[in-house]
């Protein structure tokens, strides 16, 4: 038993060091013609197990509409299973990098993960795309020439809920959120803009990730009697915030506005409670635009499912890929062209066209959208080409 | 903070605080009397909450789905009980450490494969939807008080059957001498068997009256688990008048420092369970 678990951390720590110190640099010379090693880092068991099939789902699809190769070349797919689990991170993005040697690895979901991908893209240098996970340091003070991002960042979202509540008239809010990572950096964005328009944050309330005991915090809202309630929560602690709000009889007479992650995939799980919370996202299902019917049409018709705003970053994060791979003619190790291609590239998006920023984060639509009859229904645009600000990002 | 303010919070601590009690009495009871380590414990509370679930949806009434819920916990309980525990209660803790823990991903892959992986929610019975306005701009949902009442109730007939009950007396006796108990002609398997599906069925019943205002999600079970032992902890392993008193304590703790103390409010418990072990380090009620 010791034995053994010194020999699992001895070669783990073996492992760590040479990637560390670029002793295993992936091979620089390949021949042309044989496959492109695509990676695939995503959650495909735990919580995120659904997002991270939508993800594979859209870019599949996405290289597929385009012939399904990249700049001419047959596609071979390494998969990794990264279980949401922050601590194999950098294990897992290892393995496929050095063992399985991919000319590009899409992933992750989750935050913590991504920043053991990060670590590892930044040591080895091997072209990385972001499809889901918003931490601030992918397109900010831990940028990389390599490391692309079709997603979004956690405080673009909330950057354009500032002006959108002052052109309503509600000037007192009350911030609620989990106290982790995702939330502070929504908070960031929220109060950036919200400030700046002249808004006045009463209150900021906070609870430890995940805990779900909302009462005592409703009952504080209640007594503090703010304009507006703004928060950020997701998944199933969403739906219980939601039904709680209009449980405590807050619902009605204080509006609840959030970053659109409160109100996607748990509609129907919050039912009626969700009715007129409005929330800002850069996408919603019920998108009215003829891209927007077609890639959902074409995703239910594959793959027998509703697509969410999952796949449609996944499926970005391919034609983004597709794009880059096609400008170098599939020629991986002309990092520089490859880069520059990506860098310029027009995403015709289902969410509508974006482009990416100097940090390489999109620079997209925010929506206002408002929750009717279990639908995140778009009211307008609450911000254009909105751009997260790469705050310390200093590449090359 | 005003009066009416402070009494509201009263309120929503005892809530949570019964919650949890309800919760953490299955987890003390199986530990004091068979000496299992139950990690999976909160994997029940989560079976729970799907039953109730897939129940309401079948029988159109969370009230039928609770009971008959109940009945399935217990049989899943005995059932579980005579496979796996039975063997387990002679073992050392870190075996039944092991086991419980693996349990925990296999319920988990199971309940992935019967409901996936999406958040589901259950309408809270008509009769109970209302709510009571307090303040000009709070109410209080009557399904709450309800939960609480349930509690109670639960509360109250645990100490009946422990304390002034035949069975409940073979129960202590077997937990005090195994041997002894069970030369006096006792049959104590039976005993294990109807407590450790008693100690199911109290978190199952938990996670299905929970399921209405918790909505139902992967992984809530790991959630409570947490909790759970540092009521049983602070309480004092196997005390089921600890559990109470504890987990009070805690949700008093939690909704005042939520409010009062919002930075270290994620601490608060886990500092008042250092403070109690350091004062009292078998916990505050020994059995």
């Amino acid at each position: 038993m010791s034995n053994s678990r010194r020999l699992v951390l001895s070669r783990s720590a073996t492992l760590i060091a040479a990637a560390s110190t670029g002793l295993l640099m992936p091979e620089i010379v390949r021949a042309q013609g044989a496959k492109v090693r695509v990676g695939l880092m995503l959650p495909y068991t735990g919580t995120f197990a659904q997002l991270g099939v939508a993800i594979e789902n859209g870019v599949r699809m996405a290289i597929n509409e385009q012939g399904g190769k990249l700049g001419g070349r047959e596609i071979e797919w390494f998969k990794v299973d990264d279980e949401s689990d922050p601590s194999k991170g950098v294990e897992n993005a290892t393995k496929l990098v050095q063992r399985d040697k991919v000319d590009v690895l899409i992933g992750t979901v989750h935050s913590g993960v991504q920043m053991g991908i990060l670590k590892v893209a930044r040591d080895t240098g091997v072209l990385s795309i972001i499809p889901n996970a918003g931490v601030h340091a992918a397109t900010r003070a831990l940028c990389a020439p390599n490391v692309f991002r079709t997603s979004f960042t956690n405080s673009q979202p909330t950057l354009a809920l500032g002006k959108v509540l002052m052109d309503k008239g509600l000037k007192k809010a009350v911030w609620i959120t989990w106290k982790y990572a995702a939330g502070d950096e929504a908070f960031e964005g929220f109060k950036e803009s919200y400030t700046k328009a002249g808004g006045t944050i009463v209150k900021e309330l906070g609870l430890p990730f995940p805990n779900v005991e909302f009462q005592a915090l409703l009952t504080e809202i209640a007594a503090l009697k703010p304009d507006v309630v703004v928060c950020f929560f997701a998944g199933g602690g969403a739906a219980k915030f939601i039904r709680d709000y209009a449980a405590a009889g807050l619902k009605g007479k204080i509006p609840l506005y959030g970053s659109g992650f409160l109100t996607e995939g748990v509609l129907d799980a919050a039912g009626p409670a969700a009715e007129g919370i409005v929330t800002t996202m850069h996408y919603s299902d019920s998108l009215d635009t003829p891209r927007n019917k077609q890639f959902r049409l074409a995703y239910a018709k594959e793959f027998k499912s509703q697509p969410d705003v999952y796949a449609v970053q996944g499926y970005d994060t391919g034609l983004l890929l597709v794009q880059g791979a096609n400008a170098v003619k599939g020629d991986f190790n002309a990092k520089p062209a490859l880069y520059k291609a990506m860098e310029g590239a027009v995403i015709d998006s289902p969410r509508g066209k974006w482009t990416l920023s100097k940090a390489h984060n999109p620079v997209q639509d925010i929506y206002l959208r408002v929750v009717e009859n279990k639908e995140n229904k778009v009211i307008g645009v609450a911000a254009k080409a909105l751009s997260d600000s790469g705050a310390g990002c200093k590449m090359g | 903070m005003d009066f009416a303010n402070f009494l509201i919070q009263i309120l929503n601590s005892v809530q949570y605080g019964l919650l949890l009690f309800m919760l953490a009495a299955g987890l003390t009871l199986i530990f004091g009397i068979m000496g299992v380590v139950n990690l999976a414990h909160g994997s029940f509370y989560m079976l729970g909450a799907y039953l109730a679930f897939s129940l309401s949806g079948l029988f159109g009434s969370l009230t039928l789905a609770i009971l008959g819920g109940a009945a399935l916990s217990v049989v899943f309980g005995l059932a579980l009980e005579w496979l796996l525990f039975r063997h387990f209660y002679q073992r050392d803790h870190l075996d039944q450490v092991l086991l419980t823990f693996g349990l925990i991903y296999i319920f988990e892959e199971v309940r992935s494969m019967l409901w996936g992986d999406d958040v589901h929610g259950v309408p809270i019975p008509d009769f109970l939807g209302a709510s009571i306005p307090l303040t000009e701009n709070l109410s209080y949902p009557v399904y709450r008080l309800f939960m609480s009442g349930v509690c109670i109730a639960l509360a109250i007939g645990l100490y009946l059957l422990i304390s002034k009950t035949r069975l409940g007396m073979k129960i202590r006796a077997g937990a005090f001498n195994r041997d002894m108990t069970e030369s006096l002609g006792v049959n104590i398997k039976l005993i294990h068997a109807i407590v450790f599906a008693l100690g199911v069925a109290l978190a199952t019943v938990a996670g299905m009256i929970a399921a209405p205002i918790s909505s139902v999600y992967p992984n809530m079970g790991s959630q409570v688990l947490i909790m759970c032992f540092v009521v049983v902890v602070i309480g004092g392993i196997g005390s089921v008048r600890g559990a109470l008193i504890a987990a009070l304590l805690v949700g008093l703790v939690d909704t005042f420092g939520k409010v009062l103390l919002p930075q270290i409010s994620g601490m608060l418990v886990y500092m008042l369970m250092a403070a109690v072990l350091l004062w009292k380090p078998e916990g505050l009620f020994k059995q």
